[in-house]
């Protein structure tokens, strides 16, 4: 197989796993002060993501480099072509990751209530910018030999901000789920019936964003040529009604798989669409991003190669492990007060 | 301004920012991890007491570190995207395996680290530390073997409108890659160093907790002599390198305007830019210059107008970064000489004067380190890859000044903000000294137990 496709694989894979893990903690943050009706319940839920957060979001660092390393000319364009998108994007993490450090440490219920608003903004607004940045990268974008011909704002059009919402009620529906799965009593029952409540929306929106796809971008002419990519799609949609049906049988552990794979597929679902591109130019296809004409050398990508198939399994080993250490399920009964979070 | 002179002002004062927390994780991740093990294998409460304390005051200072390194990472392609098109096929390998090495252990085990208390053995959380640790400064050895490739490229060829790498392994062996590594690791040990030393001090002068601090300042004592002496010795090394590699940042760092052999160390220079010479030259130590340069006194140096002076950095940042960092390299020496003497023969109580410099020295080595970045970024000028390409080649063409107006201004107030809000929770932990019960804070995860 040509390098450039193992790469196009492997990026596809990275953004998945990294939307599949910082979706639910993302969802979480949301969700703070809708399910967490008091202090306790509050630090319950971030104690459910703290220990699992900061590795969650190393994926799209690992995302970003490999798009770096593997098509430098995309990471390039695509970088500076959405520079407002990105900022904000950097500022929301920033101040998510210091607003989940920083709460715990002041002593006034203030601090906390700030940190705590700050948490929900900084984790909507990354869910709501990746989709509409993912939803105009399947658009395609503005781009032609001249440069890049649109704004922060032409990034607001209607699909972009239908996949960005698409992609918020997705992390939402699967937070809930995580918190569902790993507290107990009144707060996890609270959370699933929360997960089911926004289901519906889901729903709406998700069959809203596989019918506009049809007409705003180009993502079907690869199924149309070759239909056994349609599993995956088909696997999208099975998953995302596998919520409902497995959540309405009390089943909060299988639901949450089943929405970690409902994230899985959706992405294959545009990433295939995508193939063989990485950005599409809507002015003309000659300006596309393609991942031969935007790669690294054979050389960079063999090198690439072997440090991905010796490293990511190990880190993906540990990961699992690491989840497995912090497998218990919190009560808000027994949070403790003490401690950095 | 234009987007050129702003993406640079930016990028100076992002990199810069994220420079404060990095070198002191790199250091007291390591005490921490010594301390933590100390318990383990001696199970003395002191330890544990220790690791508690010294570890809140790292987390603070770890997260605004993890935070504003994505920062960087995404500066490449928002403001640098010719930069990283033309050698993202060389520079990209170690951002990305940073990334899948360094950043996934570091963060997954600092996880582990806060929430594990209960969850898994002392050893296994002691080890967990040590990951961190490992995790981290295997982090700073891939950024600075791709900053060292800035420096001096090698393995490498232009082809295909681009740098493309021909050789991983000439990058991975990079002498000036492992030099810049280890001289930027000794001054985070120094930082860390200085940090337990300041803090320590502050309590022994009040009286707190004696025991406790006198021990944690004798460990950074230590620590803090043999890092100061490997910074200054593997800066010297260093130079040598820059030297061979970048004639016009070491003719810049020491102001040497003509070409020639033999030449003194003037302990007074004082550089005239615009007339190409230097106005003051006095006290010379004779044939030292040549010989820092190139371990020969006889050795041929070139000077600044062998070069024309748009290949020429900077002379006065780059000289004033250099002759400042270099004499405080010699300050940290001479105090952690006296620390590591006087916390051995246990006079570090009755020397309050000497507390008094250690307190307010704590800036002292992050100004040091900030000084050191300014001679190696500022003193490449006028190439972002020496020889390669130029800084002005480098910019980001699709990006508006108006848009680095509205990222600089909104980075100065967020980090602004977060650097009020860091000293203010630093300071207060810091003051507030150890816990009398460490068991306390142990049982803070027992809710995780179920």
């Amino acid at each position: 197989m040509e390098f450039q496709i193992i790469w196009f694989v492997l990026w596809a894979v990275l953004w998945a796993v990294y939307f599949m893990l910082d979706g639910f903690d993302f969802g979480a943050g949301m969700l703070l002060n809708f399910l967490g009706k008091n202090e306790k319940e509050k630090k319950t839920i971030i104690h459910t993501i703290g220990p699992v957060w900061n590795g969650n979001e190393v994926w799209l660092i690992t995302a970003g480099g490999a798009t770096f390393a593997a098509f430098p000319t995309t990471y390039a364009l695509m970088f500076s072509y959405l520079y407002t998108a990105l900022l904000l994007l950097l500022f929301s993490l920033i101040l998510r990751g210091v607003s989940m450090e920083f709460r715990g440490l002041g002593s006034t219920d203030n601090w906390k209530n700030n940190w705590d608003k700050t948490l929900m903004i900084s984790s909507f607004l990354p869910s709501l910018l990746l989709g509409v940045a993912f939803g105009n990268i399947f658009e395609g974008l503005p781009m032609d030999a001249s440069g890049y011909h649109g704004s922060f704002f032409t990034l607001l059009n209607p699909y972009g901000l239908l996949t960005g919402v698409f992609f918020v009620l997705l992390f939402l529906v699967h937070g809930a789920l995580w918190v569902s799965v790993k507290t107990e009593g009144d707060l996890s029952l609270r959370a699933s019936a929360l997960a089911g409540k926004i289901w519906f929306a889901l729903l709406v929106v998700a069959v809203a964003f596989l019918a506009f796809t049809a007409f705003a971008t180009n993502l079907y002419a690869n199924y149309v040529g070759m239909p056994v990519w349609f599993l995956f799609p088909a696997l999208a949609v099975l998953s995302l009604l596998g919520i409902k049906i497995l959540g309405l049988k009390g089943k909060s552990l299988a639901a949450f798989y089943s929405s970690c794979l409902t994230i899985l597929m959706v992405t294959f679902t545009g990433v295939i669409g995508l193939f063989p591109n990485l950005i599409p130019s809507s002015l003309d296809p000659t300006y596309n991003l393609t991942i031969y004409n935007s790669s690294s050398s054979i050389y960079t990508l063999k090198i690439m190669t072997v440090v991905a198939v010796v490293f990511v399994p190990i880190v993906i080993a540990y990961q699992i492990w690491h989840y497995r250490v912090f497998r218990s399920k919190l009560s808000p009964d027994s949070v403790s007060e003490e401690g950095l979070y | 301004m234009d987007t050129l002179a702003l993406s640079r002002l930016q990028f100076a004062v992002t990199a810069m920012f994220h420079f404060i927390f990095v070198p002191l994780t790199l250091g007291l991740s390591i005490l921490v991890a010594y301390m933590e093990s100390r318990y383990v294998s001696s199970g003395d409460e002191v330890y544990l007491k220790m690791t508690k304390f010294w570890g809140k005051l790292f987390l603070i200072n770890f997260a605004l570190g993890i935070v504003t390194g994505i920062t960087m990472e995404f500066q490449f392609g928002m403001n640098w995207a010719e930069y990283s098109r033309y050698v993202g096929d060389i520079f990209g390998a170690p951002l990305a395996i940073e990334a899948t090495v360094a950043f996934f252990l570091e963060s997954t085990f600092i996880g582990l680290w806060i929430f594990g208390w209960k969850k898994i053995s002392k050893k296994a959380h002691a080890l967990s530390i040590w990951m961190v640790a490992i995790a981290t400064n295997l982090s700073a050895l891939w950024i600075l073997l791709a900053n060292g490739w800035m420096q001096k490229p090698v393995g490498y060829v232009l082809r295909n409108n681009r740098a493309e790498m021909v050789d991983f392994g000439a990058m991975l062996t990079n002498s000036y890659g492992w030099l810049k590594f280890f001289h930027t690791l000794f001054s985070g040990y120094v930082i860390a160093a200085f940090f337990v030393m300041g803090i320590a001090s502050y309590h022994l002068l009040k009286g707190n907790n004696p025991e406790f601090f006198k021990k944690s300042f004798k460990i950074a004592a230590t620590f803090g002599l043999l890092s100061s002496l490997l910074v200054f010795f593997v800066g010297d090394f260093h130079a040598v390198e820059v030297a061979k590699t970048q004639p016009t940042k070491f003719a810049a760092m020491e102001s040497v305007w003509e070409t020639q052999k033999g030449l003194p160390y003037n302990l007074m220079v004082v550089p005239d830019v615009q007339n190409e010479r230097n106005s003051v030259e006095a006290v010379g130590i004779p044939g030292m210059l040549s010989y820092l340069a190139f371990h020969d006194s006889n050795a041929e140096i070139k000077g600044l107008k062998s070069f024309t002076s748009d290949l020429r950095p900077p002379v006065l940042p780059t000289f004033l970064s250099f002759r400042g960092m270099a004499a405080l390299g010699m300050l940290f020496m001479l105090l952690t000489l006296i620390a590591f003497i006087l916390s051995l023969t246990n006079k570090l109580e009755y020397s309050r004067i000497f507390l008094r410099i250690m307190l307010y020295a704590i800036p002292l080595p992050y100004i040091a380190a900030q000084l050191g970045w300014i001679v190696a970024e500022v003193g490449r000028q006028p190439w972002i890859v020496y020889g390669v390409l130029k800084t002005s080649d480098a910019v980001s063409k699709s990006v508006t000044p108006l848009q680095v107006w509205g990222s600089l201004a909104g980075f100065t107030l967020l980090y602004g903000t977060l650097a009020l809000v860091d000293i203010y929770l630093l300071t207060k932990f810091a003051k507030k000294g150890p816990d009398e019960d460490p068991s306390l804070l142990i049982s803070r995860s027992k809710a995780q137990e179920v």
